[in-house]
């Protein structure tokens, strides 16, 4: 006997904010296109009961001076050569797939000279030359010269609509203000939690930057340290969005490439387990099952770093998109 | 589907009879809601009510058990569709496939390396769950012959791949000692494989490529008499099985549409031919909906990705895990290495234990039992306070593996370093960074 199944759909209130990154010449920016993320009024993929105006875009992170030691030997020789200068690295990036570049400025550059604000503003000028792409930039991560560096580089960089981050519960107007100043977007950064994101939205959306200029990073843990709390509050974040929560809309961006690759499983090539299989294979493995998990529970910017991991998100998200 | 409180209340007799050990119904109801509590502790509820409470505590996806020797694979039983709702009860299997074409060596090899399979994470052991032979060459010996040799060298829960009832029959007949799942019943071979599973008493996974084709399956099959049901829903790509999934675990609990009430089995390899592929589509399978996923391969590099994706999935998010408190060496620290002290809360671990192996500096870390808080919740609490860090500090013997006497402490509990003076006589008590992140450059510094 024929069953009839009806599929349970959802149809939300709300929807994720669609925001745009980059300018085109004719925006009064250089980039060759921009980049929209959000949009969606269901949750991720399912295209069954809702619109995906835009896909997942993957970055590519690029630094202003050679990480070192830092990057463990699987993920430096895939870039070789190109990590001592940021815009071939920019343009390597380009060519491995990046959608977008996420220009990290490093407290000292590779003399080992302290960074600057004048040396901040030749690197984004190498790097805006060097790819068409839109750009995330983002500060050492020390508050005072986060501010000053960002600051520099948002004036540099007028009209281009770049991302400029962290914003951090404890240092957020400085950052906030240049990009007021200087027409970009900032990325509001929050330690895993729902309450807290919405909060530091809403305190950079009350300095009167508008919500469409606002990405949100929840914290992403690596694959085995602490990823299911990034996931969870995702999820919550997303469904809040859904929902019709306004201060939850925010197009999220998540780091699993930075955090894959601080793991011991990505690091360690001798005296580990057998049980953990090829070093190589395994390391590229963490950074994308952490990017999979992620792209599941509803990231919009996903930040790599091995080539080969852009590869295989770019190719899953391709996939989910397919109708 | 689960009863609220009050719709349990109505079911009760509603007379504050205090025979259940609660001063009132509506408390007992309220604990029959949270599970708290059994049913029978009431003598006066009528059998109509017990026959409609039970009905409704029917799981909405049937828990379904694939034995073996000694150890068993159990998937099902899920209640909700975001582990933060509560959480996700029972780890999604996962099974690597032994097609029956290889050399008889090549299969006890293959079955061997899976069973024996262990990795340590955070003090677990993960391990995988079973074989899923498959009857590449259609034939019925060649078939035994593999169930039999993979049973040979290991004692895990098995699949048996076929369509062909004839072909089972011959692998089942060499699974003695095991409940295997039988894959698969479709529209075309339903009655001979329904027969089977009867007999042998096994689970049956039922394909077909449309929901309501597996619904008519299930409906058919269980009125046949096989209740122990796995679906395959046959999309096999990263869309189409997100959505399936999805849609199935929807139907069975939030429309409580019994015919779909089942666990799930996918095999990625079939959606994905590249290897790397296929461990993101096992991926996405794991975190979304499947019950049981099915291996093309079986790779270390692969493998332990993904058991650990599926313990962090799994995580009760009301219960995070909690490192084993005691002394974690990083880095391989000798004599003069600093001695850090932190709290057993998982999280606050492996910031900790991150930051100081990737910086490459050696350490050892001393993780208190602070039952599972971060180092300011526990503190708050109580239970991270100057005693229970000198309790950790002696009992733990770091003395005996140093030379010097020194402890950094977190930031955040500078305002114990007085109190822990006096706790830890002879002890130098440093105060350290309030962030895991600025460890190493503390260490650096200020050792």
């Amino acid at each position: 006997m024929p069953v009839n199944v009806e599929i349970p759909v959802e149809k939300w209130p709300g929807s994720v904010r669609q925001v745009t990154l980059g300018a085109t010449a004719a925006e009064g920016g250089t980039r060759q296109h921009t980049v929209a993320v959000g949009g969606a009024n269901t949750l991720p993929f399912l295209g069954f009961e809702g619109t995906l105006p835009h896909r997942p875009q993957i970055a590519i992170e690029v630094r202003s001076s050679n990480p070192g030691e830092e990057w463990p030997e699987p993920l430096s020789s895939a870039w070789g050569d190109v990590l001592d200068d940021p815009a071939a690295w920019a343009k390597a990036a380009e060519a491995a797939g990046a959608e977008l570049i996420l220009l990290r400025l490093t407290s000292t550059d590779n003399t080992g000279a302290s960074m600057t604000a004048a040396k901040a503003r030749k690197v984004l000028r190498g790097v805006l030359g060097a790819t068409g792409l839109p750009l995330i930039v983002l500060g050492p991560g020390q508050a005072e010269l986060d501010n000053e560096l960002l600051v520099a580089v948002a004036e540099e960089g007028v009209g281009e609509r770049l991302v400029l981050g962290y914003c951090e519960d404890k240092n957020y107007r400085t950052i906030v203000a240049a990009a007021l100043a200087h027409h970009h977007l900032v990325i509001s950064r929050t330690p895993m939690d729902v309450n807290l994101a919405k909060q530091l939205t809403i305190l950079i959306h009350d300095m009167g930057l508008p919500l469409e200029r606002i990405v949100m990073d929840p914290t992403t843990g690596a694959l085995g340290y602490g990823m299911e709390y990034g996931y969870s509050v995702m999820e919550r974040l997303r469904l809040a969005a859904l929902q019709g929560d306004i201060m939850t809309q925010q197009p999220m961006i998540v780091t699993p490439g930075e955090e894959a690759w601080r793991t011991k499983e990505a690091r360690a090539g001798e005296g580990v387990p057998g049980a953990w299989g090829d070093w190589a294979q395994r390391a590229v493995n963490w950074e994308a099952l952490t990017a999979a998990a992620l792209v599941e529970s509803g990231a919009d910017i996903i930040v790599l770093r091995h080539p080969e991991t852009v590869a295989r998100v770019k190719r899953m998200i391709t996939e989910l998109m397919a109708a | 589907m689960a009863l609220s409180g009050l719709e349990i209340y109505k079911l009760l007799p509603r007379t504050n009879c205090k025979e259940c050990g609660y001063p009132t119904c509506l408390a007992f109801a309220m604990k029959l809601a949270a599970k708290q509590a059994k049913l029978s502790l009431c003598p006066t509820v009528s059998e109509e009510s017990k026959a409609r409470l039970s009905a409704a505590a029917t799981p909405p996806i049937r828990l379904i058990t694939l034995a073996a020797d000694g150890r068993k694979l159990e998937v099902g039983n899920e209640t909700v569709l975001f582990r933060h709702e509560k959480t996700f009860f029972h780890p999604v299997g996962l099974l690597v496939r032994v097609p029956d074409t290889l050399s008889a060596a090549e299969i006890t090899a293959l079955a061997k390396a899976v069973a024996d399979y262990k990795v340590d994470y955070v003090g677990m052991a993960l391990t995988l769950d079973g074989l899923a032979v498959d009857a590449v060459s259609g034939d019925a010996d060649k078939f035994a012959a593999a169930v039999a040799a993979v049973r040979g060298v290991c004692t895990m829960p098995l699949v048996l791949l076929t369509e062909d009832p004839t072909v089972m029959a011959a692998g089942l007949a060499k699974t003695a000692g095991v409940t295997p799942l039988l894959y698969a019943a479709t529209a075309a071979n339903w009655e001979e494989l329904a027969r089977l599973a009867k007999s042998a008493k096994a689970p049956l996974a039922v394909r077909a490529d449309t929901l309501a084709g597996l619904a008519e399956l299930t409906d058919k099959l269980t009125g046949a008499g096989v209740e122990d049901l796995v679906l395959d829903p046959a999309l096999r790509a990263f869309n189409g099985s997100l959505a399936t999934l999805t849609q199935l675990r929807r139907l069975a609990l939030k429309k409580n549409f019994r015919p779909v009430g089942y666990p799930i089995i996918t095999f990625p390899y079939l959606g994905e031919a590249d290897p790397a592929m296929e461990g993101l589509l096992a991926a996405q399978q794991i975190a979304k909906y499947a019950g049981m996923v099915v291996l093309g391969r079986f790779d270390p590099a692969t493998v332990y990705p993904l058991l650990v994706l599926r313990a962090n999935i799994y995580t009760d998010p009301q219960k995070p895990i909690q490192v084993e408190p005691g002394i974690y060496p990083i880095n391989k620290p000798g004599p003069d290495t600093p001695v850090l002290v932190t709290t057993n809360f998982s999280i606050t671990y492996f910031a900790v234990a991150n930051e100081m192996e990737s910086s490459g500096l050696p350490a050892w870390l001393l993780v208190a039992d602070a039952e599972g808080m971060s180092v300011l919740t526990a503190w708050a609490a109580g239970k991270f306070d100057a005693e229970k860090i000198a309790k950790t500090v002696k009992g733990t013997g770091i003395a005996e593996k140093v030379g010097h006497r020194k402890v950094v402490i977190p930031g955040h509990v500078a305002v114990l370093l007085g109190e822990l003076e006096e706790e830890l006589p002879g002890w130098q008590i440093k105060v350290g960074p309030r962030e895991a992140v600025d460890l190493p450059r503390y260490l650096k510094t200020a050792w």
